[in-house]
């Protein structure tokens, strides 16, 4: 079965030198969840921006069988769907349904069924009442059903979510588990939420210093290295 | 801020939220239009556009006092210039000041809360504005609070850290503190900027950006436009044959 | 200095609304590089920025403080073609939203902070932002723009029949020069933080040699619109407004046409300005 993303040799500098990936080698297999873990700084995110060609470094990426380069990004970017950590600059319509349309237009979709597909999606993520409100107006945890709603609505083949969790409360990032449980897309989660990671994934990338360090099950990861709040207050009386 | 209350009311429900902006922006025109060229009788016919909008706020359930209140924050600026005419010995160019700046306010209001602004922007277009622009204003009033916020924390975390100097004979520091936490604000805001075009991109922004069209004119939309129009123009020909 | 709805007179706001959208339309045009929509978000951002701001207490001594109003700060950053959209944008709101200045005064409203007093913030900028008279410029710049767009704002006042004793006049005057100078210590302490944090921000500004054009443009513009300030007291210019009522008589001609007049005397400074340096850098 041939990997739905595939990744060789990747290396990316930034701007001012900076080395950020340092050969990073990758595979998403259809219908797999991957669990990208690692420090802050470490490269996930700037890795996760090569797969749909927001960033362009050296070496192979691929999605579908195609290489991510400037002829493919079109269709590049229909197959792979980020929600990006800060759902405030990902909802930049003046409403919700527009928000969700927005992508479809950009396909080429009608406004009619443009806004049934829209209306779909929201309906999936249980945001159907929040359709006329503006973004501004929404808790953390509905602005980011919101965008993945977006996200979804365009029928990617892989979903990549940057920090779900991240600003949500316990009850939301349970809520926010079980909607991601049940999207049928390959999905690759950037997280430091060891439990969503676990709950979510069958296998995790561990990066460090701009390349995988490690991958295998999200246990072992965790294990190996270290990886968990496992903190105990000194029980020495004061 | 102020435009809450306006969004809270431009969500309602009403016989008014539920026309076409175009409708009503073209009713507004023409109600602004009749104000601003009325010369003669203005005793009369400032009453009478009054209720006018009176009874159109009435029909849009939007709360009187509230929407009659919101308007006199044109009042302030208005008063001085009617002292200023009061003094020049010409009380009655005062008043009318006065007297047109209110019912226009109050007219823009009675749009603005039976209108979501989103809607309210692109009706605007037909009007002449250039797209870009309202486009501009739309991203303008979707992060107009998140910004806002984010002004309002800087300034209070600027206030606590910098200002034991906060004498006011000495404002150097805080003054220095206001115009860095400024400097940072923008740079945030550009850096956003730069966010919001990455998010766009990854969803196959190619340049342009289409618009979900909204539903057709309806008739019940031209009538209203109509009769809206038309009433002020009415009261007004009415008062100036009466009195004149 | 945002003019409500009712006291401009018709030949007044009406000439200003029509000089204005096909202004508008060029600036927008002008800002959208090529017919691209990808500027929209960061001007919309940048227009948040300002009401934001606005919020900012600047305390400058004795217990007052000031605030920003931003034109020439946005011309300083994003070139004065996307500044004039951004303010368009900022004074369609506050009339829309917060019912700061009328609908149909807008035009006029747009005409004087947002297209000629972002041209006389950019002037100065222009012609010293790169030399050793760089922060007097943009002390200038940002003077300018708040005196230019307060004199014509009275100035449309007054040949609209609001009448103001010579001495108001002055004071208001003076008044704006205060609020000018504060906009212009404001600006240059926003502008000295961004290049701390990110010079790249401002627009470079072509080298010039000589700053006696830096001073004789800013003497110019200001010597115009206070210029236009007075001669719109003009008492045979009133006398007519006030008896001319209809469409169908001279007054509204003369009136427009004053407007216009005062208008077209300032962007022609700057314009010219703008050529003669343009002139000199192509030697």
């Amino acid at each position: 079965m041939t990997p739905l993303v595939e990744v060789h040799g990747l290396h990316f500098r930034y701007d001012d030198g900076t080395a950020a990936l340092n050969g990073v080698d990758f595979h998403l297999n259809a219908g797999e969840t991957v669990a990208l873990l690692g420090p802050n700084g470490s490269g996930k995110t700037t890795f996760v921006l090569h797969l749909n060609g927001l960033l362009r470094g050296q070496g192979r990426v691929s999605v579908s069988g195609l290489t991510v380069e400037p002829k493919n990004i079109p269709a590049i970017r229909r197959k792979v769907g980020i929600v990006f950590q800060d759902s405030e600059s990902q909802l930049f319509m003046p409403t919700v349904l527009e928000d969700v349309a927005f992508g479809l237009l950009n396909r080429g979709l009608d406004s009619v069924t443009a806004r049934a597909r829209a209306a779909a999606a929201l309906e999936t993520v249980g945001m159907c009442a929040a359709a006329a409100r503006a973004p501004y107006h929404l808790s953390a945890g509905e602005k980011k059903r919101v965008a993945i709603a977006g996200i979804v609505a365009m029928e990617p083949e892989v979903l990549v979510l940057d920090e779900p969790t991240a600003s949500l409360d316990p009850p939301g990032q349970r809520s926010l588990a079980g909607l991601v449980a049940d999207l049928p897309q390959a999905k690759i989660l950037v997280t430091h939420d060891v439990p969503f990671a676990l709950a979510l994934c069958q296998r995790a990338v561990f990066f460090q210093a701009g390349r995988i360090a490690a991958e295998g099950p999200v246990e072992e990861m965790v294990c190996r290295f270290d990886w968990h709040f496992a903190f105990e207050r000194s029980k020495s009386p004061r | 801020m102020r435009h809450v209350v306006l969004e809270r009311w431009s969500r309602g429900e009403s016989c008014v939220h539920r026309r076409d902006p175009r409708a009503k922006i073209v009713a507004l025109i023409t109600f602004l239009a009749v104000v601003a060229t009325a010369h003669r009788a203005l005793a009369w016919l400032a009453p009478g556009l009054l209720l006018l909008l009176l009874a159109g706020l009435v029909l849009a359930k939007l709360p009187l006092t509230g929407a009659l209140v919101r308007a006199a924050l044109v009042v302030p600026f208005t008063g001085v210039f009617a002292l200023i005419c009061w003094f020049a010995g010409e009380p009655a160019l005062g008043l009318r000041l006065l007297a047109k700046s209110y019912l226009s306010a109050l007219a823009v209001i009675w749009v603005v809360a039976t209108t979501p602004l989103p809607a309210l922007l692109n009706g605007f277009e037909m009007t002449g504005v250039p797209r870009f622009l309202l486009m501009v204003c739309q991203f303008l009033y979707r992060y107009l609070f998140v910004i806002s916020e984010e002004a309002q924390h800087m300034s209070k975390a600027a206030a606590a850290r910098g200002t034991a100097a906060r004498n006011w004979t000495a404002p150097g520091p805080s003054f220095r503190a206001a115009a860095g936490a400024l400097g940072v604000l923008f740079a945030r805001s550009y850096a956003r900027a730069e966010d919001i075009h990455r998010a766009m991109l990854a969803r196959g922004f190619d340049g342009r950006f289409l618009q979900l069209h909204s539903e057709h004119f309806r008739p019940a939309d031209t009538v209203f436009a109509l009769v809206a129009s038309l009433a002020p123009v009415a009261v007004r020909l009415t008062v100036e044959r009466v009195v004149g | 200095m945002h003019i409500p709805d009712g006291f401009l007179s018709t030949p007044v706001w009406a000439a200003l609304d029509t000089a204005a959208v096909p202004a508008v339309a060029w600036v927008a045009r002008r800002a959208q590089r090529g017919f691209d929509d990808r500027q929209a978000p960061l001007l919309g951002l940048m227009g948040a920025f300002v009401f934001a701001a606005q919020l900012i207490n600047f305390p400058v001594g004795a217990g007052t403080s000031g605030h920003l109003v931003g034109a020439a700060l946005l011309a300083f950053t994003l070139g004065p073609a996307a500044a004039s959209v951004v303010m368009t944008a900022i004074l369609g709101i506050q009339a829309l939203v917060f019912q700061d200045g009328g609908l149909l005064a807008l035009g006029a409203n747009i005409v004087n902070m947002a297209l000629v007093g972002v041209l006389a913030g950019y002037l100065p900028y222009r012609l010293g932002g790169a030399g050793e008279w760089r922060r007097f410029s943009i002390f200038a710049g940002a003077s300018l723009s708040v005196v230019v767009a307060g004199c014509l704002a009275l100035s449309e006042l007054l040949i609209s029949g609001v009448k103001m004793q010579r001495s108001l006049v002055g004071i208001s005057l003076a008044v704006f020069l205060v609020s000018a100078i504060l906009e212009g210590v404001i600006t240059l302490g926003v502008v000295r933080s961004l290049e701390r944090i990110q010079p790249t921000l401002l627009q470079d500004s072509p080298p010039h040699k000589s700053p006696a054009l830096l001073f004789i443009a800013v003497a110019a513009v200001l010597l115009a619109s206070v210029g236009v300030l007075f001669a719109s007291q003009a008492p045979d210019a009133i006398e007519q407004l006030t008896d001319h009522a209809g469409p169908r008589s001279f007054g509204w001609l003369r009136q427009a046409g004053t407007g216009l007049a005062g208008l077209a005397l300032i962007y022609g400074v700057c314009l010219a300005i703008g050529r003669t340096v343009s002139r000199n850098r192509s030697v």
